[in-house]
């Protein structure tokens, strides 16, 4: 009986171990396409990578980062890159997210794409800035009962150059089976302290980093990142500004509005934050500060579901509804605006109502 | 007459034509539906999973007789054959899906998503172990398989055909999609089961 067992138990694990090691052999052999050249920006770099992986992570192995906030997975689409030359056929999983003129052009997931032969790329100039840093927690406050300030030295390089708005991508560590994962997260800081960033992040329940940050993520312990990405920050224009952010959503406009205390930048400027009660507020002391000292700068924060009975002085209602009652004509002024798909979508078309023109209103869609 | 012991190529050929038709693995077992009901929206889709499931039926026919033989049968755990098909299924499927990427990357794109859906294919692991119902050849086996598979390839072709047609057809709004083609396949069955007893194994 006992000898039954082990038979049949030896035999399927050796069967099953035999495949795997046929398996991971014909694919070392089989997919092996030797090294292949990427030529970036027709000849500005050449790198010499080993064919088989795919763009992306070919490109991180030699410290180019293209962001990338699914980690590879074909999902967030952040990772879009022109491919001229060498990329095969569009898969099944990158076409929903290209668009037809993206298609003609030879746009490509860079995560999807995988090298199988020479390649030319073309990437946007701002991303050969980006690095990989290591660094180190060095404070971790709650903001609000859901949000987090985390305040971060860099080690390794020591310092960063950033445009305020701009966001960095960090890296989670393995925990509780939960793999390692990228995201986004706009920095809060001012760039003129360049060896630190400051990030605001929301828990997300089951979100796999931000459960990382809150619960494993301790003071003094390093962690890594990369960045700055993104094309979010303030105009050269003289134009009135509309800022329109919630919660975690103040972390960019946190870095300009400090940058343009600090600078001594006098543009009119009205920061419209939306919250659904008082327990979500935070930062607000500082805000109204700048706003008292200074004539270019209101701040508005607005309530959507504070009790009847509160002691709350300020505005209530939705965030679109708030700004449309401050400006119904908002055709000479610019919007950043930085939060969830819904809440930009429901203030663009507010913000585009009231005359202003679409290319005015500047945002990073974090979904 | 006993079909087994006549000449090889009669024998073979007889398999072959009693899997596609009489004994065919879609219509009268009903195996493989899943992958069928979502393929089988259009014929070129259609033709190209049923190539790939011609292709590996028969080569895991093959496999997986030589395996029941001479591995499951020597050392007495012939049930472990259904567990033991499945891994070396899938095994093959990930096996073939890495030479065709690197032998043919414009087969490997227009096959490649349907490669992994067979991994699944029930009609496959069904032929495996059908074919020690009976007391095949090594050939004989194969022949199995290759029916089996020329039968599913067969079965959704058709089916993909008459769906395309359909669709410019105004179905009641209840029965779109998976429901006309059941009743489709339903339909088709009863024509199948029409060739049923002709040849006898």
């Amino acid at each position: 009986m006992l000898n039954a067992v082990f038979i049949s138990v030896g035999f399927l694990a050796a069967c099953g171990g035999f495949l795997a090691a046929v398996l991971v052999m014909a694919e070392k052999k089989i997919l092996n396409y030797g090294p292949c050249e990427i030529d970036i920006n027709a000849g500005e770099r050449e790198l010499t990578v080993d064919g088989g992986s795919t763009l992306l992570s070919a490109l991180a192995e030699n410290s180019i980062f293209i962001p990338s906030a699914c980690g590879g997975r074909g999902s967030c689409a952040y990772c879009k890159l022109k491919v001229s030359e060498g990329a095969g056929f569009v898969g099944p999983v990158e076409e929903p997210h290209l668009t037809s003129e993206e298609l003609k052009t030879g746009v490509r997931l860079s995560c999807q794409v995988k090298i199988r032969n020479d390649l030319k790329i073309e990437i946007p100039k701002e991303l050969f800035a980006v690095k990989h840093f290591r660094a180190k927690l060095i404070g971790k406050e709650m903001l609000t009962y859901d949000i987090a300030g985390l305040r971060i030295e860099l080690i390794e390089p020591q310092t960063i150059d950033f445009v305020a708005g701009q966001y960095i991508q960090l890296e989670s560590e393995e925990y509780k089976g939960r793999e390692e994962v990228m995201r986004a997260y706009s920095i809060s800081s001012v760039p003129s302290d360049n060896r630190h960033i400051e990030l605001m992040i929301r828990k997300v329940p089951e979100g796999i980093c931000t459960t990382w940050v809150f619960d494993y993520l301790q003071e003094e312990k390093e962690l890594y990142f990369s960045g700055p990405y993104g094309e979010f920050h303030m105009s050269d224009t003289n134009a009135p500004i509309i800022f329109i952010a919630g919660g975690s959503g103040m972390a960019p406009i946190w870095s300009i509005i400090q940058k343009m205390v600090e600078k001594g930048i006098q543009r009119n400027a009205v920061y419209f934050f939306g919250a659904i009660s008082q327990k979500d507020l935070f930062y607000a002391d500082e805000l109204n500060k700048i706003a008292d000292s200074s004539e270019w700068f209101k701040f508005v924060p607005a309530l959507s579901q504070e009790p009847e009975d509160s002691d709350w002085q300020g505005e209530q209602g939705l965030i679109t509804d708030v700004v449309k009652r401050y400006f119904p004509d908002t055709s000479a002024h610019e919007a950043y605006l930085c939060g969830s798909p819904g809440m930009i979508n429901a203030c663009v078309s507010v913000l585009t109502e009231g005359g202003m023109p679409e290319e005015k209103i500047y945002y990073d869609k974090f979904a | 007459m006993d079909v087994l012991h006549s000449g090889i190529i009669q024998t073979f050929f007889l398999i072959l034509i009693s899997a596609t038709f009489t004994d065919n693995i879609l219509l009268t077992r009903f195996l493989g539906m899943c992958s069928c009901l979502g393929v089988s929206k259009k014929v070129d889709a259609s033709l190209g999973l049923g190539l790939a499931v011609i292709f590996v039926t028969a080569c895991t026919a093959v496999i997986n007789y030589l395996v029941f033989q001479f591995l499951l049968v020597p050392l007495g755990i012939a049930y472990l054959k259904l567990i033991v098909f499945i891994i070396v299924i899938a095994a093959f499927v990930q096996f073939v899906e890495m030479v065709i990427e690197r032998v043919s990357i414009k087969l490997y794109f227009s096959l490649g998503i349907f490669l992994p859906l067979i991994t699944v294919n029930c009609a496959i692991l069904g032929t495996s172990l059908f074919m020690l119902n009976k007391p095949y050849s090594l050939l004989q086996a194969f022949a199995f398989g290759l029916g089996s598979g020329l039968g599913w390839f067969l079965a959704i072709t058709i089916i993909g055909g008459i769906r395309e047609k359909i669709n410019e057809a105004s179905v009641p709004r209840g029965l779109e999609g998976p429901g006309i083609t059941l009743i489709i396949i339903g339909i088709m069955a009863l024509a199948f089961v029409g060739f049923s007893g002709m040849i006898k194994i």
